[in-house]
């Protein structure tokens, strides 16, 4: 598919297949597919997973009642710092999947299998699968279409499926969420079948979508991306995700969680919020953010939003009330303006 | 391999230089360079009579993906700019060599001009950067 390629975590990854922009807008307007097979998937087995889970991760399983429901949340340490963000899915009471990010692969699955030893958790990596991702407004009615011709009929557990669930048929674990701000499945399949499904959807008019366009469609979406808006050394609170930690009930001890609630009640923590620029140039990774002459902070994740066509960008700052700070570009000032995120979500600006 | 118009001078970072009958020169970067780069969204236009020396900084693009700082081929003064750049970055990307030129200048030392890559060295030179 003549992809412009990148090493990406020692995985060899498309950045994009053309133009980054038109396949942005592929997905913001009708499909697009993403290969997302170097994300780990790992599978928890055994009665007392939940139990587990409500020790392992910041946010509360309990909120997972019925099968199929998926959860974010971030794994933390015992400092509060971040591990890691993942998505889990309770499937039963003895399995529930989580995906990971690639890049933490080894860290995450070590820290998993040390802490699941006191709950007789099985814990299996999942090397045999492959991801999908099918995301923008006709991305769900495709991928419905392959379904019901390889299961010879429609399915209504696919087709009525509530946004963040997933289910599971023989060749297909089907899940309704996604990385871009649109609807869409993630799809995880036996690695065998990936290129098939690949090529069916290809057929469909679902175009392929490169790392590049992912990182703006995320990035409009508002959505955090691991080791640039977090890493080990911030924790939820410093980066837009405390509304991810099940605080209640507050006897329910997970890891990292006496720091996190020291750190709320004290309340003097950074904040993270989301920036346009409304002066020229483009925000970027690294970018210091000024306010009176002080240094209050830096941009994590920074591109040109190609919905918006103007410069985005997510940052943590020291916690201020004022809307207006400044972007130090190559040593020149320029305005840039605190927004609510998301930016974009549905393919519509959210900006006032 | 990205189009490499044989009438043109190059530099290592990706700069050509073009000379027109009056001696005034035209810079802009090659084909090659705005594949790399990928889509422009956004053009850092040089200072209009202003001096620069060959090999400084003088403007930037940026496409979606990264920024990108264009050199001064050669030392001289620069008495051109694309304004047209400035709303549509984009043009870069689809005429390199035609409408996306970046700005023009006057050379101080015409033997600097001389001294810069051939099509066929700047050819060899992405040839062996690929490896």
């Amino acid at each position: 598919m003549n992809a412009k390629m990148v090493d990406f975590g020692g995985w060899e990854m498309p950045i994009h297949y053309g133009s980054q922009i038109t396949e942005h807008h592929q997905v913001r307007n009708d499909a697009g597919m993403f290969d997302v097979s170097h994300m780990t998937v790992v599978d928890l087995n055994g009665i007392k997973t939940r139990e587990f889970l409500r020790y392992l991760l910041a946010n509360n399983v309990d909120r997972l009642k019925t099968a199929g429901k998926a959860l974010y949340t971030c794994m933390l340490n015992e400092q509060g710092g971040i591990l890691d963000d993942l998505i889990v899915y309770f499937m039963r009471d003895d399995w529930f999947r989580m995906v990971v990010n690639a890049a933490t692969r080894e860290k995450d699955l070590a820290w998993i299998i040390q802490h699941a030893k006191n709950f007789s958790v099985e814990i299996n990596e999942r090397t045999d699968l492959a991801m999908i991702a099918v995301q923008g407004p006709n991305a769900r009615e495709k991928v419905q279409q392959i379904i019901a011709h390889a299961e010879q009929q429609s399915v209504p557990q696919i087709k009525d499926m509530p946004a963040f669930n997933a289910y599971e048929l023989s060749d297909y674990f089907i899940a309704r969420t996604g990385y871009t701000g649109e609807d869409g499945y993630e799809v995880i399949l036996d690695n065998a079948l990936a290129s098939d499904f690949w090529q069916k959807l290809h057929q469909l008019g679902v175009k392929p979508i490169g790392l590049g366009a992912r990182d703006t469609l995320r990035l409009e979406a508002g959505m955090n991306l691991y080791g640039q808006d977090m890493t080990e050394s911030t924790t939820p609170l410093e980066s837009g995700l405390g509304w991810t930690i099940g605080w209640e009930p507050t006897d329910r001890n997970f890891i990292g969680r006496s720091v996190i609630d020291a750190q709320r009640q004290a309340k003097e923590h950074k904040i993270f919020v989301a920036l346009v620029l409304e002066g020229k140039g483009i925000l970027r990774h690294d970018q210091r953010i000024m306010r009176d002459n002080q240094d209050i902070g830096v941009i994590t994740s920074g591109s040109y939003s190609p919905t918006l066509e103007q410069s985005i960008a997510l940052a943590r700052i020291s916690p201020i009330v004022e809307q207006n700070v400044a972007v130090e570009i190559r040593g020149k000032l320029i305005p840039a303006k605190i927004v609510k995120s998301p930016f974009v979500r549905n393919g519509k600006s959210c900006l006032p | 391999m990205s189009d490499i118009p044989g009438d043109l001078k190059y530099t290592k970072t990706h700069e050509w230089l073009k000379i027109l009958d009056d001696k005034t020169l035209v810079v802009g970067i090659t084909a090659h360079a705005q594949d790399l780069l990928g889509d422009m969204v956004f053009v850092e236009l040089p200072e209009l009579d202003t001096s620069y020396n060959a090999g400084d900084d003088c403007a930037v693009v940026e496409s979606v993906k990264a920024a990108s700082d264009i050199y001064s081929p050669v030392s001289g003064e620069v008495i051109e700019i694309n304004e047209a750049l400035t709303d549509a970055p984009e043009i870069i990307n689809k005429a390199p060599y035609e409408d996306g030129w970046i700005f023009k200048m006057r050379a101080e030392d015409f033997d600097e001009v001389e001294n810069l890559l051939n099509a066929n060295e700047y050819e060899e030179f992405c040839a062996s950067e690929e490896h």
